[in-house]
């Protein structure tokens, strides 16, 4: 039994160095290498920053991801202050509504943003000139990118605070008033101090996010060049691949050292919350709940207005001439999408990343948490299975290229087939999935393993009939969250997609390109519209599963 | 200490196990399929090995338009129910490059409907395999490689068009552009798009276009006056006139197809042929040159020529290289199309198309904020 469960920590060791860290390492060693594959040294970056048209693009990223960062943190934290800690009314409407983003791909947050200040857009027109007023933000360039990448990061900052401020000890707040601290003087020094590892992370994840964001330069961005941008002119328009590499590694670098930075900021944050504390009670306060009611519902419809526009543009037939509605946009077939073959695909994609993805990350979390062999091998094995939170999606995709379309590579049969898609999904999504069953299986006490073990039962028995029902809430949220993202994804897996086999985020992509906005406005929907449906249906099926396997953390 | 020493030496152990079947595997399918192995297709050709003669597939790189693909092939699918087509579709640019890299290990059968200019650089570097299709005496000299047999053989000309949208002009109280040299005038800054020469078929002809008709310091004098009054570079050809359509940018330097098809679909549009002459190139088919090329693929490439199809190309594009009587002018094209096209050298244009790339990217790619 022992011996079996050595083989098998070696075995997850050994996958995840085969999927993570090879590919990323024939990455880096491409971009030492000219075209022909012979070793150059540093030439290639020598060349790199001695072409300013390139290195511009640096220092645009940088002030895009800045100031959307800035921005994005700053709203994302009212409104989840707002949610959290005042008593305004549709507080689950307003959390639902914050999430959405999340299942669009980040490229229909750019073509909305077309319709509504584009320079025939809604409200540059002043609604084709029903009002009488217009306002002309010059959207294409950094502006329209700003835009799209805080509605993109919103609710991965949101998501951050709204737990933060969850996890607090109204003692304090109650011993601060009785020693007559004013309002504004607790906030500064119990909310904010207690939320302090949240807004760090939060500022890496957004910053992380909009630096290495494709989609929404791709549709805003006019001549404004972002890295991303930058690598898919390199790789797809020019077939430059040592020249991709080499932006590659610029892109990472922030990612890395945010990665980095993250790890310590978790190791130094020990929780505030010990068996006395009391959860946070609200108050009464008037106006401050009339001002976050405002502010929440201004949020909500600045987050709903594209999306709804979106649809509605998808519907007409020659914006802005002929507005009446069809479903002509639907029918792909003549445009780069040729018909809705890769909506099917991308369905396809997301349920196989979804299955695979989720037994992967559950099984390997738990022989690197729950067995206890070879303590360091499973360290390694952590390090490995966090590792892809650092890597942007098209630096996963260079990388895989390098690495399965070598010839000489055992594993180069998956190389344009759609199971290299798959992979480099779950690659790409791999550490959100795999820290949440980390966490879901630190819940389960060790005595269950410890137990089996002594009674002689095998601790696959115990995996599959006590830890496995124990932990289905996450396992499903798991596989959700891998689901909607293989949906929207396109940065990962532009570079993968084989000759016959396009995808629907993909084919956006291919279709704003071409010219075809609407078409490319009617898949996001499509995309939208299913992302929200298996949400749907999943809140619908964890209030079932809740009610049964949570009943012994409910009732002890 | 012993231990972890067991477990890194089990571990290389299963790795090297591992490669050892996969390097078996690997020389199954190389026997099974040559050298070609890096598609997709590798795996299905060695499972179906046995059957090869009924699973016939292609692999065709083309720079077509989406929309005019699916009309294109219905008379070769009625004829050809049994092979299969995979298609790799983008614009010129990335067709070329991709090409290109991939000199040493072709993954195309064969190329349809990319420019000549670029078809030429690829028999430059010696990747196409002469091939005379059958009927090819029809196409005239002027469309076609001069080798015998021809290593390229064009099918129809495409040319440089604005695409003009009316009522956005009658809203600015501007004059429909009729010349290159309208163009520069400052009551059109900031309204004009431009495909990006080195993604763009359609951007390629127009700026080589341009160099041919001016002369090159002249033409680069003028494109740095154009600059000034472009909005935006884009990825296609295409999109300058479906912005166009929409108004976003009311002038698309684009092709005479694409506008007038913009037209059609209800867009408020004029098709307007450049005063002083439009560049242009030919949309051609090629054969790679590869160990193994099929014999579908020489099929393809007689359907690609053939009456049924050229029918077709002629609904869309109003110069064809077949010569015939029957040839009709598509609705919205000049009465003599052929008049509008400027003297045009493709085998120089195809020489020049790698320095004026770079030149052109040096210039205009990174212009960084656009001009509103």
């Amino acid at each position: 039994m022992e011996l079996l469960q050595r083989l098998l920590v070696m075995l997850t060791v050994l996958s995840l160095l085969i999927a993570i860290l090879i590919p990323l390492w024939s990455l880096l060693s491409k971009a030492f290498l000219d075209n022909k594959g012979s070793y150059i040294g540093f030439a290639n970056f020598l060349t790199y920053f001695g072409t300013p048209a390139l290195t511009r693009s640096i220092s645009h990223t940088l002030f895009i991801s800045i100031v959307s960062t800035l921005i994005a943190v700053t709203l994302a934290f009212g409104y989840a202050y707002g949610v959290n800690r005042s008593q305004i009314r549709g507080k689950a409407f307003f959390n639902a509504i914050a999430m959405l983003p999340l299942f669009a791909p980040t490229m229909m947050h750019g073509i909305s943003l077309t319709y509504l200040f584009g320079n025939q857009g809604l409200i540059t027109t002043g609604f084709f000139g029903h009002l009488p007023f217009s306002v002309d933000i010059h959207l294409y360039g950094p502006v329209g990118i700003i835009i799209s990448e805080i509605i993109y990061i919103f609710p991965q900052a949101y998501l951050i605070f709204i737990t933060a401020l969850t996890v607090t000890d109204f003692r304090l707040y109650e011993a601060s008033e009785s020693l007559g601290a004013g309002k504004i003087r607790r906030f500064l020094t119990i909310t904010l101090p207690s939320i302090k590892y949240g807004l760090i992370s939060a500022i890496f994840v957004c910053f992380t996010a909009s630096f290495t964001d494709f989609g929404a330069p791709q549709a805003v961005g006019g001549q404004y060049n972002v890295l991303a941008t930058d690598i898919y002119k390199q790789v797809i328009g020019q077939q430059n691949m040592s020249m991709g590499a080499v932006v590659g590694i610029i892109l990472t670098i922030p990612a890395f050292i945010a990665f980095a930075a993250d790890r310590f900021v978790e190791r130094k944050q020990r929780s505030i919350l010990s068996a006395k504390s009391t959860p946070y009670r609200i108050g009464q306060g008037k106006w401050r709940d009339r001002s976050f009611t405002v502010f929440c519902w201004v949020i909500a419809l600045a987050i709903l207005t594209p999306l709804v526009t979106t649809l509605y543009a998808s519907l007409i037939q020659v914006w802005p001439y002929k507005l009446n509605f069809t479903l002509a946009h639907f029918d792909f077939s003549h445009v780069a999408a040729g018909g809705l073959s890769p909506f099917w695909n991308s369905l396809e994609v997301s349920v196989l990343t979804s299955v695979i993805g989720t037994l992967a990350a559950f099984i390997f979390a738990y022989f690197i948490e729950k067995t206890r062999y070879l303590k360091g091998l499973r360290q390694f094995g952590y390090f490995l299975s966090i590792l892809p939170l650092a890597l942007p999606g098209m630096v996963v995709g260079l990388a895989f290229i390098f690495f399965f379309n070598n010839p000489n590579n055992p594993l180069n049969g998956i190389y344009g087939t759609l199971w290299i898609i798959v992979l480099a999904n779950i690659v790409h999504f791999y550490s959100v999935p795999f820290i949440t069953a980390t966490t879901s299986l630190k819940k389960l006490d060790r005595e269950f393993e410890l137990v089996s073990e002594s009674m002689r039962v095998p601790f696959y028995k115990t995996f599959f009939r006590v830890t496995v029902p124990m932990s289905l809430p996450a396992i499903i949220e798991i596989a959700v969250y891998l689901f909607v993202n293989s949906m929207v994804t396109v940065s990962a897996i532009v570079f993968l997609r084989p000759a016959d086999f396009n995808l629907a985020s993909v084919s956006i992509v291919n279709m704003d390109d071409a010219g075809d906005t609407a078409a490319a406005a009617a898949m996001a929907s499509l995309i939208v519209v299913t992302n929200v449906a298996v949400r749907g249906i999943y809140q619908w099926f964890v209030r079932k599963v809740r009610r049964r396997t949570e009943a012994w953390q409910t009732h002890q | 200490m012993r231990k972890p020493l067991l477990a890194v030496f089990a571990l290389l152990l299963s790795f090297s196990m591992l490669t050892a079947c996969g390097t078996k595997n690997q020389s199954n399918t190389d026997s099974a399929k040559g050298s070609d192995s890096t598609s997709g297709t590798v795996a299905k050709a060695e499972g179906s090995k046995d059957k090869d003669k009924d699973s016939k597939e292609l692999t065709i790189y083309t720079a077509l338009e989406d929309d005019q693909m699916e009309t294109y092939l219905a008379t070769y699918k009625a004829q050809h129910p049994d092979v299969k087509l995979n298609f790799v579709r983008d614009s010129t640019g990335v067709i070329t490059a991709k090409l290109l890299a991939e000199k040493d290990n072709p993954q195309a059968d064969l190329v349809w409907g990319l420019a000549a200019t670029s078809l030429l650089v690829l028999d430059q570097n010696g990747m196409l395999e002469g091939y005379s299709p059958k009927g090819v005496d029809r196409i005239q000299a002027d469309f076609k490689d001069k080798n015998a047999p021809e290593h390229w053989v064009g099918i129809d000309a495409w040319e440089t068009a604005f695409v003009v949208n009316t009522k956005e002009m009658e809203k600015r109280k501007l004059a429909i552009p009729k010349s290159y040299a309208d163009l520069i005038k400052p009551e059109y800054k900031g309204l004009i798009t431009m495909p990006n020469p080195s993604s763009s078929g359609t951007g390629f002809l127009t700026v080589s276009g341009l160099v041919q008709l001016m002369g090159k310091d002249k033409s680069w004098d003028y494109m740095n006056k154009l600059n000034d009054n472009i909005a935006m570079y884009v990825h296609s050809g295409s999109k300058p006139a479906k912005m166009a359509g929409t108004g976003e940018y009311p002038i698309g330097i684009s092709f005479g197809y694409r506008g007038i098809e913009e037209a059609k679909k209800g867009s408020p549009v004029v098709t307007v042929f450049p005063a002083e002459g439009s560049g242009w190139d030919l949309e051609a088919n090629a054969l790679m040159k590869k160990s193994d090329v099929k014999p579908e693929a020489k099929e393809f490439l007689d359907w690609a020529i053939s009456d049924d199809v050229m029918k077709e190309y002629n609904k869309n594009y109003a110069i064809l290289a077949v010569k015939s009587d029957t040839t009709t002018i598509p609705e919205g094209y000049e009465k003599d199309p052929v008049k509008q096209l400027i003297k045009n050298d493709l085998g120089q244009a195809a020489k020049d198309r790698n320095s004026i790339l770079s030149e052109w990217t040096k210039r205009y790619d990174s212009k960084s904020e656009p001009k509103s």
